[in-house]
């Protein structure tokens, strides 16, 4: 298997590496995919008094797909408002990372980040 | 091999393939040109001198494992050695009896024919194995009944390098009037082997797993007292009757030099190995934490290291490592990039499976190759565990057991 | 050493100097091809090539090529691994295939050794189960070769599935299995200048192939076990060489029209034959004296198939031909290649003529006594 020139780089020089606190208000946390079947994405999201997001973190458990695909949504959702990241589509991710039909499912876990993470927020400021 | 160019990866992955050895090479050129001849074309004198090539190697495969050179057939493969000792014995002995036993760590080629032949009516039992890789003799023994035709436990596994007790096997099986198989693909050139001493019956040998070439290997079929198999490719009759198709006299020359060259440095070759794999091991725990080693570490070849990374996942970590060639699986099933049977049957769950690398060195490594290997790896395993969240949560005290994970 | 002429292609060809070339790279390349690393991958594309170069010889889609280790192999496995109930063979076939299945049905040929097709055609008639028909695509004695295209069609309209062994056809002559419509033809390396050990099996894209060797995927599962790397690399070199086979039948029929003149019976020669390949009978001298007479003379050549462990019996082809067993056991085959030369012919008729007059000298002392 080869990887694309965007996977190497992502991979090699992931974006946005890191965590924030998970307990704070303005952060929500996005944790998808399991141990055992070889991936695990973590994304976190810091969402300004706007509703834009400001600032995004990732640390993912995977192959480079997966790290690339986690790295590249970091640098798309930022300066987004929710609704505008909730759109980000797991096809745009693998045409972006031109990943081979067997990586397509880093992409799919990448979305779910996304939106695993708008929904802690979310949860967070019910009211 | 050079370290560290981008024309030649350093090489660790000795239990896919070996590199031919040079003298392997050279003692076979000679047959892709001047010297062809159909080695059964019995009445010309280039059909001589072929034959006559193909003699002598079947002598030096004997040799390796104290056998007459009448009781090895030469194959394509270790593959179809297996095929053909499994396929073979029951076909012969199927109204005799029909009970099979091996393990679930042999090789996909031997548990697929088991597979194979469950459906034509034969019994098989899978033996489990022990958290080391081994098997446990009292199980063995508890599983053969009267009915036991043929017993198939592997000599070395191919992922993690761990020795059968293949002695006290032959002997359980001896005594049970049971026929002995025993697929020594990875063995061959790497521990002694006595099919009088262990009382082995059939073995497969492998060429490319021996610094040989691929597409030959051999099976060793005893003739006293004698094993009857039935042909799977059947044809003019070349090796007496048990195998037909031209056979490449270039192939079986390799195959024979690299048995002789194994047999005679196998001594020298294995300590210095085996200093080079402790070194490696040594590396890893010294300078890592959580990292695990994957069967025994006694009983295992000095060729193989098959380590769990944690918190790492191992195709990730093949990326970083690019300038090695390794393997994180079996060969044959890598490019699936499923957790290994192999792994799962020790016991290793599905997640540590998963950071687990396959580092084979053999006869072309150095030191300053293992160092750099070593180097790479272990910065690549930190730079990946930073931008891991399990090692973070472990770093952290959590267990990562207790979370709700989504399977998908 | 002297001169040797080697005329026994039919057995086994010399390889190429191209094909030397091409396996001394290969074998010296480190990685198993199912490695997913750098050096795994160069052998993956290293084999890719060579199916490439294989398919386009016989001018199939590359991934009806199944690499085996040699034409035997290949027969086996599309004899016992196709799921036909039934199979029909020639009475002409290589052992490979006539051995397989025990319940082989024997199809018969006529005089010239040509699959009967009224025969064929009956025999599908009145069986209407899954049926495999087997017939060789041209004769490694006689050289003849048989209306594959035909077969194809009778076999096709009963809904049977038609294999070809083309060990010995192709490479020698036009053997287009798309134009042909076959669904399987088994290949051998070392009939073309390739090295021995390797072959094929071509199968037509979607049909059912039960794997003879189990485990390890390889081959799209058809055939397990680690691939013969060196020797597949080699297969596709000698595919792609270009051999002139008109030169090579102007030598042949240059042989066969002195050899007739020294009073020869040659088999096969009023019907399409390989171009390579002659075999005649000097009747009055048993094939294996005139086989080993020959070799003393620097003179290779055989007394038929290969195959038989040395052991020289009445040809079972011949055999089939209705041939009487005294002029069937002074057969002798010739058979030419890309290094065959005028000088090889020279020598060769200078050596059998020699054998000719021993047999004459024979006749006229008995006949005097």
């Amino acid at each position: 298997m080869s990887y694309s020139d965007k996977v190497v780089d992502h991979y090699e020089n992931p974006r946005n590496v890191g965590s924030m606190d998970n307990e704070a208000g303005e952060i929500g946390t996005g944790l998808v995919g399991a141990p055992a079947c070889g991936d695990v994405m973590r994304l976190q999201i810091k969402v300004g008094a706007d509703g834009i997001i400001e600032d995004a973190k990732f640390k993912t458990f995977g192959c480079g797909s997966a790290i690339a695909s986690s790295s590249l949504v970091t640098e798309w959702v930022k300066g987004k408002t929710l609704d505008e990241a909730s759109n980000i589509k797991n096809t745009d991710i693998a045409e972006e990372l031109a990943l081979p039909p067997v990586k397509i499912h880093c992409s799919v876990l990448a979305e779910d980040a996304i939106k695993a993470a708008i929904e802690d927020y979310k949860a967070k400021h019910k009211d | 091999m050079g370290v560290n160019t981008q024309e030649h990866p350093v090489y660790l992955d000795y239990q896919a393939t070996t590199p031919t050895d040079p003298r392997v090479v050279e003692a076979m050129l000679p047959y892709f040109t001047q010297k062809f001849g159909n080695p059964h074309s019995r009445n010309h004198a280039y059909g001589w001198e072929a034959e006559e090539a193909v003699e002598e190697a079947r002598k030096q495969v004997a040799d390796i494992i104290n056998a007459n050179p009448k009781e090895i057939i030469f194959t394509s493969g270790a593959t179809e050695s297996n095929n053909l000792a499994l396929k073979g014995v029951g076909a012969f002995y199927k109204n005799k009896r029909n009970h099979i036993i091996t393990v679930v760590t042999e090789h996909k080629c031997v548990l697929d024919t088991c597979r194979h032949m469950e459906q034509d009516g034969f019994e098989v039992t899978y033996l489990g194995v022990q958290q080391n890789g081994l098997i446990d003799l009292e199980e063995l023994k508890a599983a053969m009944t009267d009915n036991t035709l043929l017993v198939s436990v592997m000599g070395v596994n191919n992922e993690i390098g761990v020795i059968q007790p293949l002695k006290e096997i032959g002997a359980l099986c001896r005594a049970n009037k049971t026929f002995f198989h025993t697929d020594c693909a990875q063995a061959v050139g790497k521990i002694e082997l006595d099919v009088e001493e262990m009382n082995i019956d059939l073995m497969s040998i492998s060429g490319h797993k021996i610094y040989g070439p691929m597409g030959i290997g051999a099976l060793y079929v005893r003739r006293r007292p004698r094993v009857r198999i039935i042909a799977q490719i059947n044809g003019g009759g070349q090796e007496r009757g048990m195998r037909s198709g031209t056979l490449a006299p270039a192939l079986c020359v390799g195959l024979g030099v690299a048995c002789e060259i194994a047999k005679k440095e196998m001594a020298t070759e294995n300590e210095r190995l085996h200093k080079l794999q402790m070194h490696m091991w040594n590396r890893f725990q010294n300078e890592l934490d959580e990292v695990y080693l994957n069967g025994d570490l006694e009983q295992r070849v000095c060729t193989n290291l098959n380590v769990s990374f944690a918190f790492v996942e191992g195709e990730g970590l093949m990326m970083g490592i690019k300038d090695l060639a390794v393997s994180s699986g079996s060969a044959c099933t890598s490019a699936s990039l499923e957790p290994s049977y192999v792994l799962r049957a020790l016991g290793v769950e599905e997640e540590l499976a998963h950071t687990s690398l396959r580092l084979g060195i053999g006869r072309f490594s150095t030191q300053e190759e293992i160092d750099y290997a070593t180097d790479r790896i272990i910065k690549e395993v930190k730079r990946l565990r930073e931008m891991s969240p399990l090692y973070e949560m472990a770093q952290q005290g959590i267990d990562i057991k207790s979370i709700q994970w989504a399977e998908h | 050493m002297s001169r040797i002429a080697y005329m026994d292609y039919n057995a086994t060809a010399p390889v190429f100097p191209s094909v030397a070339h091409a396996m001394s790279t290969a074998i010296a390349h480190v990685g198993n091809p199912s490695s997913v690393h750098r050096l795994g991958r160069e052998a993956r594309a290293m084999i890719e090539e060579a199916r490439e170069s294989v398919a386009d010889l016989v001018n199939v889609p590359r991934d009806w090529v199944i690499f085996t280790s040699g034409g035997t192999e290949a027969d086996a496995l599309v004899l016992k691994g196709c799921s036909c109930e039934r199979v029909l063979v020639s009475a002409v076939e290589h052992a490979a295939v006539l051995k397989v299945r025990d319940d082989a049905e024997i199809l018969p040929v006529d005089g010239n050794g040509i699959v009967d097709l009224n025969a064929l055609e009956a025999a599908l008639k009145q069986d209407n189960r899954s049926t495999l028909v087997s017939v060789v695509g041209a004769n490694n004695e006689t050289g003849v070769i048989e209306p594959i295209g035909e077969i194809v069609e009778i076999a096709h309209r009963y809904g049977a599935l038609v294999h070809c062994d083309a060990v010995q056809m192709a490479g020698k002559c036009a053997f287009d299995v798309s134009a042909l419509d076959l669904d399987f033809a088994s290949l051998s390396s070392h009939k073309i200048g390739g090295p021995q050990g390797v072959g094929a099996l071509v199968r037509r894209e979607g049909l059912k192939l039960d794997a003879m060797f189990k485990g390890g995927g390889q081959e799209r599962s058809m055939r397990g076990g680690t691939e013969n790397l060196s020797g597949i690399v080699g297969f596709g070199a000698a595919a792609r060489e270009k051999v002139n086979f008109v030169e090579i039948e102007a030598l042949r029929d240059d042989l066969e029209r002195q050899v007739k003149a020294l009073g020869a019976v040659v088999f096969g020669d009023q019907v399409k034959r390989l171009p390579n390949t002659s075999y005649f009978a000097l009747v009055g001298m048993p094939s294996d004296r005139q086989v080993m007479a020959l070799d003393l003379a620097n003179v290779m050549v055989s007394a038929g198939s290969a195959c038989s462990s040395g052991k020289v019996k009445a040809s079972h082809v011949l055999k089939a031909m209705k041939i009487e067993d005294d002029v069937a056991n002074c057969a002798i085959r010739i058979s030419l290649g890309w290094n065959s030369s005028k000088e090889d012919v020279e020598m060769f008729v200078q050596a059998w003529k020699k054998l000719v007059e021993r047999v004459q000298a024979k006749q006229t002392k008995s006949n005097a006594a």
